[in-house]
């Protein structure tokens, strides 16, 4: 019973960590734009924290480079289990348009697994809050608190 | 004998229960006042059951330790409280909660962890002097530190220590981390100094902190209501009202600098507190 509440407060309580991996900023802003009256994702219990040790979901933006992905992977690691990564946008799904630069890596599953994918340039926000809900069914799925990484 | 055993279980279980309740109403009442609608009013006990699931990190032994010790000492401060024990006692065991929390903090080497560490005994430094003349104000009243005294008492206190009352407002906001007084950490410091005292807590231990931090409302809030002890509909408006007044000023203020806060606190605390006691030995 107790596991059930605690996968239920999983749901209800996501807590997401944002970082930018060298985006344009058009994907921060919509991410931003879910936390204003408009959107109030706080009402599904969503907080923007900026700790990685309080985290739940990591949302990735922009391209991953050579400077960046040991930023990226120490913010990963440093987030306890159970946790999810939602990659967002062109650049962070596939490098988008700077996919051919000398120093791109390319998408951030790359380096890092990622759960769920969500698409646009920008993405919208009400894409971005769909694959986050997306992303918190995995949690009920989830075996032992991880996540298998299926893509 | 059995009654203080129920005394016990209720302290222990109205803390978590009440404290968890206060701070949904406070995000209800938060993003009501920034035009949003906001979290259902059981979020923070979710948000507890989740931290509790996750897995378990401390950067070292010290740190599980203290987050353990702050929860014991404000939750046997808080049944003090419902036993209605000595003031002095309940105000030093919360004391001593609040410094384990700094502690833990202390133990890590994480320089926000450190920063807000610091802040936090700035905050302890600014605020318990007040609250020792609040209890002094109360014992030259009442004649007597203990809270079972006030139960024979029919004049509300708040009648007699308004002053008081206000000084132990700055108390209460600086103890349930509210701007202009959140130096240390807040719910929404995330730019400044991430999370500052807690940055270092995750997990079941940032749970433990959250709920140490419930008990401490609690007990805030019922230092509140020894002001209007004499009977219970007046005590619920004051408690509601205060709490009211604490969310407000939390959303209408900027957070300040710990210079401002000591010299602040200090002056305006310190004086209210010697003229209100002066007004009670005059009068």
């Amino acid at each position: 019973m107790f596991k059930k509440l605690i996968q239920k407060a999983r749901i209800k309580s996501p807590w997401l960590l944002h970082y930018d991996c060298g985006s344009c900023n058009g994907c921060d802003i919509e991410i931003l734009a879910c936390l204003t009256p408009v959107y109030d994702i706080e009402r599904f219990g969503i907080i923007n924290v900026g700790n990685p040790m309080h985290a739940d979901i990591l949302l990735v933006t922009g391209t991953v480079n050579y400077r960046n992905r040991e930023v990226l992977l120490n913010l990963y690691d440093q987030m306890p289990d159970p946790k999810l990564v939602v990659a967002i946008g062109s650049c962070a799904l596939s490098g988008g348009i700077f996919r051919e630069a000398y120093n791109v890596i390319g998408g951030v599953d790359k380096v890092i697994p990622v759960d769920v994918y969500v698409t646009g340039c920008p993405a919208k926000p009400e894409a971005i809050i769909d694959g986050v809900t997306l992303g918190l069914n995995l949690f009920t799925r989830s075996k032992k608190g991880k996540i298998a990484h299926a893509r | 004998m059995t009654e203080t055993a129920v005394y016990i279980l209720i302290g222990l279980i109205a803390g978590p229960l009440l404290g968890g309740s206060v701070s949904g109403l406070d995000r209800i009442l938060t993003a009501r006042l920034q035009s949003r609608i906001g979290p259902p009013l059981w979020q923070p006990f979710y948000d507890v059951v989740k931290l509790w699931g996750k897995e378990k990190t401390v950067v070292n032994v010290w740190q599980a330790f203290c987050a353990y010790c702050y929860v014991a000492a404000t939750s046997i401060a808080l049944v003090l409280f419902f036993l209605k024990s000595d003031l002095l006692l309940i105000l030093f065991t919360q004391a001593v909660g609040a410094v384990f929390l700094v502690v833990g903090a202390l133990s890590s080497t994480s320089p926000f962890s450190q920063v807000g560490a610091h802040r936090e005994l700035l905050q302890i430094l600014s605020y318990e002097p007040l609250l020792i003349f609040v209890a002094i104000g109360i014992y030259l009243e009442t004649g007597s530190f203990k809270i079972a005294g006030l139960d024979t008492w029919n004049e509300p206190l708040l009648m007699k220590l308004p002053f008081l009352f206000v000084v132990l407002g700055y108390a209460l906001t600086i103890k349930l981390r509210k701007s202009p007084f959140d130096l240390s950490t807040s719910h929404h410091a995330h730019q400044e100094l991430v999370k500052g005292l807690l940055t270092d807590y995750s997990g079941p231990f940032l749970a433990l902190t959250e709920i140490g931090h419930w008990y401490e409302m609690v007990l805030m809030l019922g230092f509140c209501s020894l002001f209007w002890a004499s009977n219970w509909f007046g005590m619920m408006i004051l408690i509601l009202a205060t709490y009211f007044l604490e969310v407000l000023i939390d959303n209408v203020s900027a957070r300040m600098n710990w210079r401002w806060m000591l010299g602040y606190v200090w002056a305006m605390g310190l004086t209210l507190s010697l003229v209100n006691i002066i007004w009670l030995y005059v009068g």
